[in-house]
């Protein structure tokens, strides 16, 4: 299946090379987590502070549990803020 | 004591300057700036007063840690009965300013009355006298702040000063000091050049005491180490600044877009921090040149920005080639989403315009986007724009009337009338995206239902940063909570107001709450000031100050009635992301929250509430 991962701010860095917008789409095996395409991409676990399924949030104790569908956007940032 | 208990009242229809000590009884219970300056502005006028008259006041305030060596410790307030809202007025800035105010001995300036000329304030520590300023009027802020400088041969000065936006009457026009930090919103600008009072210049030099310097310097030494080793303030905020929302926002779905039609924006990666880092084409080099800090700030989250040279803004005008303030989110939101422009380079243009005259980048944006609405939908058409097709999206639109506005010349006069006033001229009033007169900033209470309640309750109209629930709805700090409920909504904006207004009272900057509880401010405020700080007592001096602002709201003729939100965000339903169907519950959180507040059910502040707080 096909998920949409975003990295954003510090973690660009840990995009494969030619992604554009700080899109990369990949080919994810059926049971991927949003862990399992953290481990993947060799992004840090714990500079996964803010973690968006669709928009939604997704809890550090579920990011293993989790189960992404065809289609989907994983987007994560670490620590940020902004106002 | 940091106070410096000593106020500087300047009126300007007579022309003096006197010297009174600071009301001290007063100070223990508002602590300073926000809260102090209020309850003197609520004693001294009358709340039914015009913003632009003469008898209105306007006070320049400073908090007991400005000056100090506390991180962030360079703010002043200034606070009036704004001209865009009609309500109490407090707009916050950073830079260099307040802490050369307080320097030179003061905890305010309080400016009466209206001179008969444009004048100047200079203060050099005791010394302070009024100046003719014909010479600054019809002067951008930039050329103002220089021309004094210069003047009196000392670059050290510190100015504040409104630019020519605010001497044509544009509503949201800002108090501007050291080139680009800015008391930006309600129209606190317009204010100060109603009195002809085109510039405050300062140089002090005579030091803030502190009471309890050892516990002081232990204080804010165990306050930086905890900025330091916070991921948000020790790195994020640095590294990408305040514009790293740009696409958390739009990725959750609260992004208002084009006039709140949407709430995703398929512009904002254009527009996001990670763009202003991307390198351009043209010569390699980033949006972003560098971050900046404003006094004493061990954050440093400002943006210091260029253009690129073959744009078409700057193509044929040098002087604007060189680095100067960048895009905050709110500023980049305002002029980018709300218009649908996602042109970097325009953006950042107009911000400079913004900057350079003086107004409000939030009120001006959201407000050329209500004309991009009434264009698009043929309310407005070409002949009543002066020939500007304000489709959306149009950036050399968005950047012409960023310029006629500064100068407050053809469209960009009736722009300068904010969006309330111009949708209703117009026949549309519902198309203002505004509370109590004011814009929106960048979330759509939509997506991010606490910041409906934030914006309906917010005492000087819309604003984030009356109580900034993105942090716990958005942002997890201090403890995530989920963005599309209205449960426990009431309770989050309460505290976050009181707490808000606490620090905002202090001289330190909010963004340290994103690292800091009133527990790590309450002994760097104890250590420094007299009288028991504890966090609890910052709470209720920040309680009372909310609580006062309400009153001086009501006493100005608002009630419960004024407490919503525009139709459109409380029965047009989100159409995209993870609001999709959603609307704000506002009527769901409002009763609640008038019932923590202790307001009876119109919203008025019970008696006991009032006689709880020595109200």
């Amino acid at each position: 299946m096909k998920v949409t991962v975003k990295l954003y701010a510090m973690l660009g860095q840990y995009l494969p090379a030619g992604a554009k917008d700080n899109t990369v789409t990949l080919d994810a095996e059926a049971d991927a987590t949003p862990a399992s395409l953290v481990a993947r991409l060799g992004v840090p676990a714990e500079q996964c502070h803010l973690v968006l399924v669709n928009g939604v949030y997704v809890a550090p104790s579920e990011r293993g549990a989790r189960a992404l569908a065809d289609g989907d956007t994983l987007a994560i940032w670490p620590p940020v803020a902004g106002g | 004591m940091a106070w410096a208990r000593r106020i500087l009242r300047v009126n300007l229809t007579e022309g003096t300057c006197k010297h009174e000590p600071l009301n001290m009884e007063w100070a223990m219970k508002y602590l300073g700036q926000r809260g102090l300056a209020t309850k003197y502005l609520a004693e001294e006028i009358d709340p039914k007063v015009d913003p632009l008259s003469p008898d209105n006041k306007m006070i320049m305030a400073t908090g007991p840690l400005t000056g100090t060596a506390a991180s962030t410790a360079g703010r002043y307030s200034v606070i009036t009965k704004g001209a865009l809202t009609g309500a109490i007025a407090c707009s916050n800035s950073g830079g260099f300013f307040g802490n050369e105010m307080k320097n030179a001995g003061y905890d305010m300036i309080i400016f009466e009355g209206r001179s008969p000329k444009p004048v100047y304030l200079m203060v050099q520590d005791d010394d302070a006298r009024l100046m003719d300023a014909s010479g600054y009027w019809g002067k951008s802020v930039w050329d103002t702040e220089e021309g004094i400088k210069a003047a009196h041969g000392d670059p050290q000065i510190r100015v504040a000063s409104v630019g020519v936006s605010a001497e044509k009457g544009v509503l949201f026009a800002c108090v501007v000091n050291d080139m680009h930090r800015a008391a930006g919103r309600s129209g606190v600008g317009t204010v100060m050049a109603s009195k002809n009072l085109k510039a405050v210049a300062i140089r002090g030099t005579k030091g803030v005491n502190v009471d309890d310097y050892p516990a002081f310097a232990k204080a804010v030494t165990d306050g930086k180490a905890v900025l330091a080793e916070n991921a948000v303030t020790g790195q994020g905020l640095p590294a990408f600044g305040t514009q790293v929302l740009m696409n958390v926002i739009n990725e959750m779905g609260a992004l208002p877009t084009r006039n709140h039609t949407s709430v995703q924006f398929e512009g904002a990666k254009d527009i996001s921090a990670e763009a202003m880092a991307e390198p351009r084409r043209s010569d390699g080099k980033p949006n972003l040149v560098r971050n900046a800090a404003c006094f004493g700030c061990t954050i440093a989250c400002g943006r210091i920005s260029t253009i690129d040279r073959t744009h078409f803004t700057v193509a044929e005008r040098p002087q604007y080639h060189g680095a100067s303030g960048g895009l905050e989110y709110e500023a980049a939101w305002a002029l980018g989403a709300a218009t649908g422009v996602n042109d970097l380079d325009a953006l950042t243009f107009a911000n400079f315009i913004c900057n350079e005259q003086g107004f409000d980048p939030i009120s001006f944006g959201a407000t050329v986007g209500a004309a991009m609405e009434m264009y698009e939908t043929g309310v407005l058409t070409k002949e009543q724009t002066g020939g500007l097709e304000l489709n959306w999206g149009n950036a050399k639109a968005l950047t012409d009337l960023a310029e006629l506005t500064g100068r407050g010349e053809g469209f960009g006069a009736e722009i300068g009338l904010g969006s309330k006033r111009l949708c209703a001229k117009y026949g549309k009033p519902e198309l203002s995206m505004s509370v109590k007169g004011q814009e929106f900033p960048a979330y759509d209470s939509r997506g991010i239902q606490g910041m409906g309640l934030t914006y309906a309750t917010s005492n000087r109209g819309a604003c984030h940063l009356r109580s900034y629930t993105v942090s716990s709805e958005v942002l997890g700090i201090p403890e995530k909570t989920d963005p599309l409920v209205t449960e426990g909504k009431a309770g989050l904006v309460r505290a976050f107001q009181d707490a808000t207004a606490a620090v905002d009272s202090s001289g330190l900057c909010i963004f340290t709450t994103f690292a800091w509880t009133l527990e790590d401010i309450a002994p760097q405020v104890n250590a420094a000031c007299e009288g028991d700080w504890s966090a609890e007592k910052l709470l209720e001096a920040g309680e009372r100050t909310w609580n006062l602002e309400r009153q001086f709201n009501i006493d100005a003729g608002f009630s419960g009635a004024d407490d919503t939100l525009p139709s459109r965000l409380l029965k047009d339903a989100a159409k995209v992301g993870p609001a999709e169907g959603k609307v704000n519950g506002l009527d769901q959180m409002l009763p609640e929250y008038y019932e923590i507040r202790g307001w009876t059910a119109d919203g008025v502040p019970s008696n006991e509430t009032l006689s709880r707080l020595q109200l």
